[in-house]
């Protein structure tokens, strides 16, 4: 592998390991070495092989399903996403910097975030209903909650030569915020971030196979249901991908100039 | 320039720093070693003003600007960025950066800098808009003995050409043997001055110069570590 340039083999090597586990999968079902249920007049395939799987793709994709399933789901993935990120960082910086918040709001928000995302479903459904609603609303209750604790821990291991230089140059208030604390933290928000985008796909998923109207958590309570496991295979699938790439997404942010000593070092 | 009249610091029940006088005229390069935990942080954070005292009062005029140890630069912002914070104009960090001999590196960020010109930086950043004050927080003891020698020279040049009242502390006997015109040898907690010393050879002067060699013994056996 020596010869292979470096951002080649990051390239090659993952795509290598994937055409391996979808291959033993092709393999696997075509010799039927994958368990079938076989009834009077019907079979159902428990283990779908790729060639139906995709097939079901085409299915879903031909009806508009797939599309309108995606667009909702991440359409309240990401309007949750960006009101949890508000409050969450907005709250982490307050709590990290003032020692009266902190002593107030910690031990609530610890709580929080020690409760299970799954304990939240029954109490925001029963309350709220289906829908958009319910999903946003447990999304949000569910993470800002990590968000502000870790922004405040970040916000406690900025070294305190940091602000006493933010002192000697007479920069304070709302500027000192905006451009000594927040950049400071910058490279560990983009990591909060990140650890707070998968929890929050776990409840998007989570949330929509009980309150869902449509979305992929629905189609997959749906297939489900239906027994329906080719359906199933092609929306975990899809929620794989697309979790992935949104994740891909928010690295391009640690590739911004003023944050890359954070990573650098 | 500054003078402390009966300043003294206790943290609680622990006096940290025994009242004390001192005046610092303008232009002088004032230095204070002492070993570790003699308030010699105490002291500087009292001079730049983090600090009230719990006795006395310390008179200043002008601005100060303090050069600290290590990672006093902003990381996020570029070297460029980071003078500009002290600078009046654009013009004057160009000027700063050539003066310290960084114009190549303006648009480098710290992290991607060696430790002797992250502390050029630091000291292109503390002398940008006319500074009258220069407190140095062991600026230097961060970096290997090669490159303190080298930023003991460069900090020579650059307070011939931008002349300041400069209050270095330091628990390295020989920077300030090197570099200061009064040096003020501290003793362990509550501090206390056990001996004033000047020395009147011009800067810059070179490490094993006699003069320089001489005020590094008196030193040493002003904290008793020499006879």
């Amino acid at each position: 592998m020596k010869s292979v340039p470096v951002p080649l083999r990051g390239f090659l090597l993952p795509l290598l390991t994937f055409g391996i586990v979808i291959g033993f999968w092709w393999l696997a079902a075509a010799r039927g070495w994958l368990v079938r249920v076989t009834g009077e007049s019907t079979h159902i395939d428990l283990f779908p092989s790729p060639t139906q799987t995709i097939a079901v793709f085409r299915e879903l994709a031909t009806s508009g399903t797939l599309l309108s399933d995606i667009l909702a789901s991440v359409g309240r993935l990401l309007i949750a996403y960006t009101l949890s990120g508000a409050i969450g960082v907005t709250l982490g910086l307050w709590v990290g910097q003032q020692r009266l918040a902190r002593e107030a709001l910690l031990p609530l928000l610890n709580f929080l975030r020690a409760l299970s995302p799954l304990a939240w479903i029954p109490f925001v459904v029963l309350w709220i209903g289906v829908g958009d609603g319910p999903v946003i609303v447990l999304i949000v209750v569910t993470t800002f909650s990590s968000t502000a604790v870790a922004t405040a821990a970040a916000v406690g291991s900025v070294p305190s030569v940091t602000f006493k230089v933010a002192k000697d140059y007479g920069i304070r208030g709302l500027h000192l915020l905006s451009g000594v604390t927040f950049p400071a933290i910058a490279p560990q928000i983009i990591t909060i971030l990140r650890v707070t985008l998968g929890v929050a796909w776990l409840v998007l998923i989570a949330a929509e196979t009980v309150a869902g109207e449509r979305g992929l958590g629905f189609r997959l309570q749906d297939a489900n249901n239906g027994l329906r496991a080719d359906m199933i295979f092609a929306m975990m699938l899809t929620i794989g991908a697309l979790s992935a790439m949104f994740d891909r997404l928010l690295m391009l942010l640690t590739k911004i100039p003023s944050v890359r000593w954070g990573y650098d070092r | 320039m500054m003078e402390l009249r009966g300043v003294g610091h206790s943290f609680g029940s622990v006096e940290v720093l025994r009242p004390l006088d001192l005046t610092v005229a303008r232009g002088e390069f004032v230095g204070i070693v002492g070993p570790s935990g003699s308030g010699k942080t105490t002291l500087l954070s009292i001079l730049s003003g983090h600090l009230k005292p719990s006795v006395g009062a310390v008179t200043r005029t002008g601005k100060t600007r303090t050069v600290y140890q290590s990672d006093g630069l902003f990381p996020w912002r570029t070297v460029r960025g980071n003078i500009a914070l002290g600078a009046k104009s654009p013009a004057e960090v160009s000027e700063l950066l050539e003066l310290v001999g960084l114009t190549e590196f303006a648009d480098a960020f710290p992290h991607q800098l060696s430790g002797g010109m992250r502390q050029r930086v630091e000291l292109a950043r503390a002398l940008a808009g006319d500074t009258d004050l220069l407190l140095l927080d062991e600026p230097f003891s961060a970096l290997d003995y090669l490159t303190r020698l080298k930023m003991r020279a460069e900090l020579s040049r650059l307070l011939s050409e931008r002349p300041r009242t400069v209050l270095l502390v330091t628990h390295d006997i020989e920077e300030a043997a090197q570099l200061a015109d009064r040096v003020l040898v501290l003793s362990e907690r509550p501090a206390v001055v056990r001996q004033t010393l000047t020395l009147s050879t011009p800067r810059p002067r070179e490490v094993t110069s006699p003069a320089v060699v001489e005020a590094t013994h008196q030193i040493l056996s002003a904290l008793g570590l020499e006879r």
